[in-house]
């Protein structure tokens, strides 16, 4: 027996036994979100030359779902928003939730809330490897792609973020565990010798190559038709469906790769779903819109700042304000020049850094006061 | 309990732990002793899975350490580590609750709150509950750390802590309550292996001491039979000399003075 008496542990307060009131800002951020969402998107889908009104737009929709209601509208807008604007708007819708999920499950893996997709080299090794495939089209290539369709740039952007990935991964792996400044050098040498790679290629490339190159560098939605759609629904619902489950599991991981398995985590197993998940959306995104920067980096921020750090929330909510944040952008792309458009990168660019700058003074500010 | 056997653990040719064999029972508290390097942090390493044996065996509860499931292990076993870094802004109640994780897929029960609540009241950190984790000082987050790791074998029948130095950085009312909580856990059953600086500590508090010397075992045994001088000379190359406890009765070491080497440049 120890030399010291059996004291029982000193309790303070008689604790409440019933469970914590959860923030209201936690629980109406999802539904908040989603309405919002919905909104944006029939905005949006109403939006440009042909404008529709929110009751026309819900009148076509109703319509095609083989209701008849008294919503008046006529058969021009019903060919437009069937045709044009609808498929691009869906396109959005699941690029930015691909996106913003993938931002938030790469922030939670590197434990640093500067991980975006972009700057340890996902998007960058993706546009690589689908410039090269423009560029060096061989004949072999031409084969493939006559096989695969579509899919061949898709692919070769999914398997281009798949390898930066890995590579920068490996690079900051220390005895078992990725260190997180290593990584973030290690993903800026391999984003500049992509960059490098890239911009030899587009050296080489024909003036007609050099246009579809652009394409990839501004990110664009234009492309957008069903067939688009429903090629990379497969892809994108994927990580869109998966991702939301691995809260909880990535909440654990914010104590460390070694506290979290104590608690029983599959860390190496959590880590690679996460970087097949987050690289499928990111590649994909790539290969059918171009690099679109800072929706991955900011949502998630955004997300946090309104209802806190825990995944649970985080993840779902940075799905629905990538999509939110996309739909918008892209919505203000091709009306605000119309009847031009803008590349909707520059434009998530253009908003999404000051607001990035925005949220790090305010977290100095805070740390200060 | 942990059973080990004759334990070794090498990174290339450098010999961290050799020969090393303990058995940590319920109802009993081990605490390991031993100078800085001398392995105390690699064994509690060993025992948690962190790290595999290069050779020997570390049994728990009659298995294999690396054959038992993760979540099983988990809800048996909890473990403070010396890291107490959170990469995001949790709550305290948030971070306390991860300790429940491997008790619900989807929503925590009323039980895991109220689970979550006492293991807070019990380091003392209720009033802090709704405090977000950067915020509390050094001392607070290891005890928010100490409750996230209580919560996580609450209920288990003879679960084990093991904590890698749980006093550094307490304050000297915290240390001995952080020693109260384990001495309060072992009484109900659970086994505690905690890697301890303080030897009058260790002589207080523990039912068993393991001392190590450069990876290797000095000695093995009841506090009074571990903690003599001539072990602690042996160990931490300082003469101490030992006294009774006046109201105690277990040993109280106090170091003997000593002169610094001269140093050159300081003439």
């Amino acid at each position: 027996m120890p030399a010291v008496a059996e004291r029982p542990a000193p309790t303070k307060t008689a604790p409440p036994l019933a469970p914590p009131p959860t923030d209201w800002r936690q629980r109406l951020l999802l539904p908040g979100l989603a309405g919002l969402l919905v909104g944006a998107v029939l905005l949006s889908a109403g939006a440009g030359a042909v404008p529709i009104p929110v009751p026309a737009v819900l009148g076509i929709l109703l319509h095609k779902m083989g209701l008849t209601t008294s919503l008046t509208f006529e058969l021009q807008q019903e060919a437009v928003l069937w045709a044009i604007r609808l498929p691009r708007v869906c396109l959005g819708v699941l690029i930015g939730a691909a996106l913003g999920l993938a931002g938030a499950a790469m922030q939670g893996l590197f434990r640093n809330p500067l991980a975006d997709p972009g700057l340890i080299g996902v998007s960058a090794g993706a546009s690589l490897a689908a410039v090269a495939t423009i560029v060096l089209e061989v004949t072999v290539l031409a084969a493939v792609r006559e096989w695969l369709g579509f899919y061949v740039l898709a692919v070769a952007a999914f398997l281009g973020a798949c390898g930066t990935t890995l590579l920068v991964y490996r690079l900051s792996k220390e005895s078992g565990r990725a260190v997180v400044g290593t990584m973030l050098l290690a993903g800026i040498a391999v984003n500049s010798l992509a960059g490098a790679l890239t911009g030899l290629l587009t050296y080489a490339a024909t003036d007609e190559q050099l246009r579809s190159i652009t394409f990839w560098g501004l990110g664009s939605l234009g492309g957008a038709s069903w067939p688009t759609v429903l090629g990379v629904l497969p892809l994108l619902a994927l990580p869109i469906l998966l991702l939301p489950r691995l809260g909880k599991s990535l909440n654990l991981l914010a104590l460390g790769e070694e506290q979290a398995a104590h608690l029983g985590l599959p860390v190496t197993r959590l880590k690679r779903q996460l970087i097949v998940l987050a690289t499928l959306a990111v590649g994909t995104s790539v290969a059918v819109a171009g690099t679109i920067g800072f929706l991955g980096l900011v949502v998630p921020h955004l997300v946090r700042l309104v209802a806190g750090p825990d995944h649970r929330i985080v993840l779902p909510g940075a799905a629905l304000g990538g999509a939110l944040v996309l739909t918008l952008a892209d919505m203000l792309a091709r009306t605000i020049v119309a009847p031009a458009e803008l590349p909707i990168g520059i434009l998530t660019a253009l908003l999404g850094a000051p607001v990035f700058l925005w949220i790090l003074l305010r977290e100095k500010r805070q740390r200060l006061a | 309990m942990f059973d080990v056997q004759n334990l070794r653990y090498q990174i290339g040719r450098k010999v961290l732990l050799q020969g090393v064999s303990l058995q940590a029972r319920p109802g009993e508290l081990l605490a390991v002793v031993g100078a800085n390097g001398a392995g105390k942090s690699t064994l509690l390493r060993l025992l948690s899975g962190d790290l595999t044996p290069t050779s020997g065996q570390v049994q728990f509860a009659g298995q294999d350490l690396g054959g038992i499931p993760a979540p099983e292990l988990a809800r048996r076993r909890a473990v403070l580590t010396q890291q107490h870094t959170l990469s995001l802004a949790f709550r305290v109640r948030e971070l306390v609750l991860m300790g429940r994780y491997p008790y619900f897929r989807g929503q925590p029960s009323t039980h895991d709150h109220a689970v979550v609540t006492e293991a807070l009241a019990l380091v003392g950190l209720f009033e802090l509950a709704d405090r977000s984790y950067p915020t509390l000082s050094g001392g607070e987050q290891q005890r928010a750390q100490l409750a996230r790791v209580l919560a996580q074998v609450w209920e288990a029948k003879d679960g084990f802590l093991l904590l890698d130095e749980p006093l550094t950085g307490l304050d000297l009312n915290h240390q001995h309550h952080t020693l109260d909580v384990a001495r309060a856990l072992v009484q109900r059953g659970f086994g505690v292996v905690a890697v301890l600086h303080d030897l009058n500590l260790a002589a207080q508090y523990a039912d068993q001491v393991l001392l190590l010397r450069q990876g290797a075992t000095v000695a093995y045994g009841e506090p009074a039979a571990v903690l003599t001088a001539a072990t602690i000379e042996h160990a931490f190359d300082i003469a101490v000399e030992l006294l009774v406890h006046p109201s105690l009765g277990c040993p109280l070491i106090v170091p003997c003075p000593r002169p610094l080497p001269a140093t050159r440049s300081w003439a």
